[in-house]
């Protein structure tokens, strides 16, 4: 974990010359307005889609950019998904089928997430405490083994798994769907998790050890808690990573366990763009994840930074 | 298979092995268990293989019973680990899950896939697969838009350089004394949280949509008669790498920025005391001590440019003419179009080898590279 502290600008220096005053002063304006810019043009793709989601067709075409003074909100786009405040508590079909969507994207993530910390967890754990050798791997084989994944592009992994889902009835499931993310996570779980589990110090378990519980109890009630964090972090980055995949689940799914994206993805090409449902429906696609950053923000900069910092 | 415990690694866990001796009796029980797991194993893929071959008539419905059957054997190797081995067959429990994870769904699927992409085999049509030995690669070497797709790759990744500054430069500002850092931090993080699909509906097929969208009025606004983003081959490529390094900048940049903060003070300091100036201290100091973590940075950066495909497959579809096709969106187009699997599977095997035969030459190179900069610098 880093923690940044934030260090007020030291004490003017009395005898600053005037020139020297002003230098400091353009370099100043110069980094807070790259700051500002960059800021917007991070900002700006998600006010516009939040807004949009407001707008009727004509708003849209004039190209309207703030509301209440360029236009007057409506709910047109949230109604067309069922979720504006007059057809909140109408039965609807279109939100039924948000809401399916919705959750299969909530389960396949959570559940893909969660199988992907335990098992990295784990593997990451003994990799960094024990030595192993399986057949001619040792150690550093099997890390090269779990890490190389990451280069494997999912698309070598995409048709095979097409065939061998259909003969394993896996098609077109949450369960399939949930393993194969799974599989895509788990090189960065154990990568951020390795280093994690190195900066513990060993005497910690070897006092438990010596304290009667085994090596599994130490882990457990010793190591575990304390690495919590790192954990969350590589959970987080997995949550991301599995919420907006769309490669494997617009070329494995079709009715039952489609998710969010390939939703989102599907209605671009239907007779014409209704810009407004279009913008209703990537808003409530992207909404999670956005507070979920906001939140928890520290631990996803964790997450990145250690494996990335040796 | 055996894991056997040599030497530790960090810790000298021996001295807590408790001294007393497997029995015989527990190693004989832990084969056994193994041995029945294996029988189940190989009897399920046997009783499956000849009912789908039509040798007997009894079998399951789906190849899912094979599945329980490898779970099940995964069981018992592990108790036989235990069984047979103690204390180092407890320690191989944390390692194993993973490692027979890992083996069915990626040594496996290759392997297969390695065998279809020699296939002719068409989904939709009822003849199922048939060997073709080296069709698909002929095939392939004649097929101009796999090897246009091939080429912009190679420009794809090249924007990660781009990229790569563009997230330094955010970094050090970052990184350097100012106000609501935290707010900045939070702000920047955001793009790397959309979905991809979402950013090519926000910014590719609204936000750049010629007559109403943001940015083709402020196109038009800077001078430019009709900003079509996406009819010229070069703009649409350079619109498709514009989109994804929107979504992925924040990725380096918090990389470069935690790399930056692990710097020692001290060193800064110095540099300051020598009176070097903040463009001296950044090439001789800040640059060579975060190397490592830019090399870490980029490398991640491209693994995950090399996966790119929802955004054109989204946008652009690959057009105008396969100007903007990745790899992958080729693929999935190749699959959509003619739902042949064969020819798709060889594709990517083809561009698995590529990367992996070029990643390790760049490794290389760059190795060589850091040696020298070090010596350089020392």
């Amino acid at each position: 974990m880093i923690a940044i502290d934030e260090r007020l600008d030291e004490a003017a220096v009395p005898e600053q010359t005037m020139a020297e005053r002003t230098r400091r002063l353009t370099t100043r304006v110069i980094v807070y307005g790259i700051l500002i810019v960059w800021a917007f043009i991070c900002l700006v793709p998600i006010y516009w889609t939040v807004t949009t989601s407001f707008k009727a067709a004509p708003d849209v075409m004039r190209g309207n950019l703030v509301p209440f003074l360029d236009f007057t909100p409506q709910w047109l786009g949230w109604r067309s998904l069922g979720l504006s405040p007059e057809t909140l508590f109408n039965t609807s079909t279109v939100r039924g089928e948000f809401m399916k969507r919705f959750m299969n994207s909530v389960v396949v993530s959570l559940s893909a997430s969660f199988l992907a910390a335990v098992l990295g967890s784990l593997a990451a754990y003994g990799l960094s405490r024990f030595s192993y050798r399986f057949g001619p791997m040792k150690n550093k084989d099997i890390s090269f083994f779990f890490l190389s994944q990451l280069i494997l592009p999912p698309v070598v992994l995409a048709l095979p798994f097409l065939v061998l889902y259909k003969e394993l009835a896996l098609l077109d499931t949450r369960i399939g769907l949930i393993l194969l993310y799974t599989l895509t996570v788990l090189p960065i779980v154990i990568w951020i998790m390795r280093d994690q589990f190195k900066a513990i110090p060993v005497e910690l378990e070897e006092a438990a050890l010596v304290d009667g519980l085994s090596i599994w109890g130490a882990f457990l009630r010793i190591v575990l808690p304390i690495s919590l964090p790192g954990i969350v972090a590589a959970f987080i980055l997995s949550l991301i990573l599995c919420w907006n995949e769309y490669f494997f689940a617009a070329l494995l799914t079709s009715t039952e366990a489609k998710t969010l994206p390939v939703m989102v993805a599907s209605q671009t090409g239907s007779q014409g763009i209704n810009w407004w449902s279009m913008a209703a429906l990537s808003t409530a696609a992207i909404a999670p994840l956005l507070i979920v950053g906001i939140i928890l923000e520290r631990y996803i900069i964790a997450g990145m930074a250690t494996g990335a910092v040796k | 298979m055996s894991m056997e415990k040599t030497a530790p690694l960090d810790i000298d866990f021996d001295e807590y092995v408790p001294p007393d001796p497997i029995p015989q009796s527990r190693k004989r029980l832990g084969r056994l268990i193994l041995a029945f797991g294996s029988l189940v194993l190989v009897a399920a893929f046997l009783v499956q293989a000849l009912y789908r071959a039509g040798t007997i008539d009894f079998g399951f419905a789906n190849w899912r019973p094979v599945v329980y059957a490898y779970l099940f054997w995964g069981i018992t190797l592990g108790t036989a680990q235990v069984l047979r081995r103690g204390e180092a067959g407890v320690r191989a429990l944390f390692v194993l899950p993973a490692v027979l994870f890992v083996v069915a769904m990626v040594v496996f699927p290759l392997l297969f896939g390695l065998y279809i992409s020699f296939t002719d085999w068409n989904l939709s049509s009822l003849q199922g697969r048939r060997f073709n030995g080296l069709d698909n690669f002929r095939q392939m070497l004649g097929d101009a838009f796999y090897w246009n797709a091939l080429k912009n790759m190679v420009w794809y990744t090249l924007a990660v350089l781009v990229e790569y500054a563009i997230a330094f430069g955010m970094a050090l500002l970052l990184h350097s004394q100012i106000r609501a850092r935290k707010f900045f931090r939070v702000v920047f993080l955001l793009p790397l949280m959309l979905s991809p699909v979402a950013v090519s509906w926000m910014v590719g097929k609204s936000m750049m949509e010629i007559r109403f969208g943001p940015i083709a009025n402020f196109a038009r606004w800077l001078g430019w008669e009709n900003p079509a983003f996406f009819t010229d081959p070069w703009l649409a490529r350079f619109s498709i790498m514009a989109m994804d390094a929107w979504t992925f900048i924040p990725l380096m940049m918090i990389m470069l920025l935690a790399g930056l903060q692990a710097l020692p003070k001290e060193v800064m300091e110095a540099a300051r005391v020598d009176g070097a100036n903040p463009w001296q201290t950044f090439w001789k100091v800040v640059f060579p001590l975060t190397l490592p973590v830019s090399i870490t940075a980029v490398l991640i950066r491209i693994i995950f440019k090399l996966k790119l495909a929802d955004v054109i497959i989204n946008v652009t579809a690959g057009g105008p003419g396969g100007a903007t096709d990745s790899v992958t969106s080729f693929i999935f187009r190749v699959y959509r179009d003619r739902s042949n699997v064969g020819y798709g599977t060889l594709l990517a095997m083809v561009y698995l080898v590529l990367i992996v035969v070029s990643l390790t030459i760049m490794l290389n190179v760059l190795g060589r590279w850091m040696r020298g900069y070090g010596q350089e610098e020392s």
